[in-house]
C-alpha cells in the first residue's frame, strides 16, 4: 500500500515538476535566435521536398458541388481609404494594375485588359494558416501571361505583389518566386464563385497561388513588382504575415 | 540473449531487452511526439473547431468545438510556445515533423526487417484466443506483471497498444498532416485519400489524441513496473527480470 501511494506522489510530483521545466526551457528556446533559425531552416526543407515530389503538379480542382455556401472573409474586410473607395464608387472603372521593377515594359492594365486576356477558371480549396478550408470558384488572367506581356529582366527572382489594404499601420504585401509565379494555376482573379469579387473578398483582384496557405493569397492587389531579392523590401521577409509574425515566407505546409 | 541467465533467464538476472534501434527511435520519438503534441495544440487553439468532409470554416458546422468560438481551446500549461502564437508553433510543429516523417517509416522498415515487428510485437497463432486474452487483461487489470522469463514477452495489451502506435496512430497522423499542406497535397494525393482537408485534419487530432492517450498509460505502466529498471531498459538496453514471489533468490 505504501508503495503505491509512494509511486502516485512520485508520479504526480514528477510530472508537474516534469511539465514547468519542459515548458520554460521551451518558452526559452522559443526565444533564442540560434535554435529558432535552426528551427526555421528545417522548416523551409518542406519547399524544397514538395518541389522534388510534386515539381508543377496542379493544386486538386473541385466541382461547383463542392462550393462552400458561405466563404469566410478574412483578414482586412476593406482597405478603408478615399482613394480605394473612389475606385468602389466607379466600379474600379478608372483603376489600373501596375506592372513594374525588373521589366522591360512597364505596364499599367485597367481591368478590361486583364478581361481581354486568356482567363483561367479554376474551383480550389483555399486552406488558412488557421486550420479552416473554403472551396470557392476564381476567374482571371494567369499571372504568366501578365509577366511575359511585361517581360521579365534577366536577374528578376521573385513576384511582389502591393496591396491597397494595411493591417495595423503597415501595408499589406506578398511574394512568391518564379516557379510559382509561372505555374498554371496561379491567376489573378477578378471573379469569384461567377459574380465581380466583392470588396471583402479583395475587388478588384486577389492573386491564387493555389499550393500555399490563404495568407499567399493577396487581395486588393494594386501593383505587381518583379525583383532580384526580397531584402530591403518592408521588414525584407517577402509579406506582412512573414514580417510581422514570422510566418513561413513559403507557405506549402 | 542474457547476459546472466545463459539459455534459460530467470527471475533476477540482468538481460538485454531492448537493441540499439528501438532505443534510439524510442527516444526520437518521445521528443518528436512531444514536441508536436504541444505546439500542435497552439495550432489547433488558432481555429479550435473540427469539421468532416473538404470544407470547413466559421460558417459551417464544426462536429467538435473546444472552447467558446474565439476562446483558447489548450491552456499556456500544455502549448509551445506556452503564450499565443500560431506562427511560433508552426516554426517548432514544421521543423520537430521530419522526425516523425523520416524515423517513422525508417524504423518501421527496420523492425520488419530485422524481425522486431513478427517475433516480439505481432499476435502469436497460440495468444489469439479468448481465454488467452481475458487472461492478458485480468493480470493486467490487478497489476499483476510476469516475472522471470515470462516478462521478456509483451503481453496482449502491450503488443496491441505497440502495434495501434506503429502501425496505425504514427503513420495516420503523418499522412493526414501531409494532407493538411497545400504543397505536399498537390504532388500526393493525400487529402483526396481522407475523403477531405478537414476530414484529414480531424483524424489528425483524433489520431493525436490516441498518442497522447498512450502515452498517459504507458507512463503510469511504467512506474508501476518499477521506473528504473524500465528506464534504464531503454537507455542501455539490459533489464533486470523481475523475481516472482516464492521465487528461489
Amino acid at each position: 500500500m505504501s508503495i503505491i501511494i509512494t509511486r502516485r506522489r512520485l508520479l504526480h510530483t514528477g510530472a508537474l515538476g516534469a511539465g514547468g521545466l519542459v515548458l520554460s526551457g521551451c518558452d526559452k528556446l522559443n526565444g533564442d535566435p540560434a535554435f529558432r533559425s535552426a528551427l526555421q531552416q528545417a522548416g523551409t526543407w518542406h519547399e524544397g521536398a514538395q518541389r522534388l515530389i510534386g515539381g508543377q503538379a496542379l493544386a486538386r480542382e473541385f466541382s461547383a458541388a463542392d462550393l462552400s455556401p458561405d466563404f469566410r472573409i478574412n483578414g482586412s474586410t476593406d482597405p478603408g481609404t478615399g482613394e480605394y473607395a473612389a475606385h468602389v464608387a466607379t466600379g474600379f472603372a478608372n483603376w489600373t494594375l501596375r506592372v513594374d521593377g525588373l521589366v522591360r515594359q512597364p505596364l499599367a492594365l485597367p481591368l478590361t485588359a486583364l478581361k481581354a486576356m486568356q482567363q483561367r477558371k479554376q474551383i480550389t480549396r483555399h486552406d488558412c494558416v488557421e486550420g479552416w478550408s473554403a472551396i470557392g470558384q476564381w476567374h482571371g488572367p494567369q499571372l504568366g501571361q501578365v509577366l511575359s506581356m511585361a517581360g521579365l529582366l534577366p536577374a528578376a527572382r521573385y513576384i511582389v505583389f502591393h496591396c491597397a489594404d494595411a493591417i495595423g499601420g503597415a501595408p499589406y504585401y506578398e511574394s512568391i518566386d518564379l516557379a510559382d509565379a509561372f505555374h498554371p494555376q496561379t491567376i489573378l482573379a477578378h471573379e469569384m464563385n461567377g459574380q465581380p469579387l466583392s470588396v471583402g473578398h479583395g475587388a478588384p483582384l486577389r492573386l491564387r497561388v493555389e499550393r500555399q496557405l490563404g495568407y499567399k493569397q493577396a487581395k486588393y492587389v494594386m501593383r505587381v513588382e518583379a525583383r532580384a531579392k526580397l531584402a530591403g523590401l518592408y521588414g525584407g521577409k517577402g509579406g506582412y504575415w512573414e514580417d510581422a509574425h514570422d510566418y513561413q515566407w513559403y507557405a506549402g505546409i | 540473449m542474457s547476459d546472466t541467465g545463459g539459455n534459460n533467464p530467470k527471475g533476477g538476472d540482468l538481460v538485454r531487452r531492448h537493441r540499439l534501434s528501438t532505443r534510439l527511435w524510442h527516444w526520437a520519438n518521445a521528443l518528436g511526439v512531444f514536441v508536436m503534441l504541444m505546439s500542435g495544440m497552439m495550432i489547433f487553439n488558432a481555429h479550435p473547431r473540427l469539421y468532416w468532409g473538404e470544407f470547413g470554416a466559421n460558417p459551417d458546422m464544426p462536429w467538435l468545438t473546444i472552447g467558446n468560438a474565439d476562446g483558447v481551446a489548450f491552456p499556456g500549461l500544455l502549448t509551445i510556445p506556452s503564450q499565443y502564437s500560431l506562427a511560433d508553433a508552426r516554426i517548432w510543429h514544421l521543423a520537430f515533423a521530419w522526425i516523425l516523417l523520416i524515423g517513422a517509416p525508417l524504423y518501421l522498415i527496420w523492425s520488419l526487417v530485422n524481425g522486431h515487428l513478427r517475433r516480439d510485437l505481432w499476435f502469436a497463432r497460440a495468444e489469439l484466443s479468448p481465454s488467452h486474452l481475458w487472461h492478458d487483461i485480468k493480470e493486467h487489470a490487478r497489476l499483476r506483471f510476469p516475472t522471470g522469463a515470462a516478462a521478456l514477452n509483451y503481453n496482449m495489451l502491450q503488443k496491441g497498444a505497440y502495434l495501434g502506435v506503429l502501425l496505425v496512430l504514427l503513420p495516420l497522423v503523418i499522412l493526414t498532416g501531409l494532407a493538411m499542406s497545400p504543397g505536399y497535397d498537390a504532388g500526393l494525393p493525400v487529402s483526396a485519400l481522407f475523403a477531405g482537408r478537414q476530414t484529414a485534419r480531424s483524424l489528425h487530432f483524433i489520431a493525436a489524441s490516441g498518442l497522447a492517450l498512450f502515452i498517459v498509460v504507458h507512463l503510469v505502466m511504467v512506474v508501476l513496473a518499477g521506473p528504473f529498471n524500465e528506464v534504464r531498459s531503454m537507455i542501455t538496453g539490459r533489464y533486470r527480470l523481475p523475481v516472482g514471489k516464492g521465487a528461489e533468490p
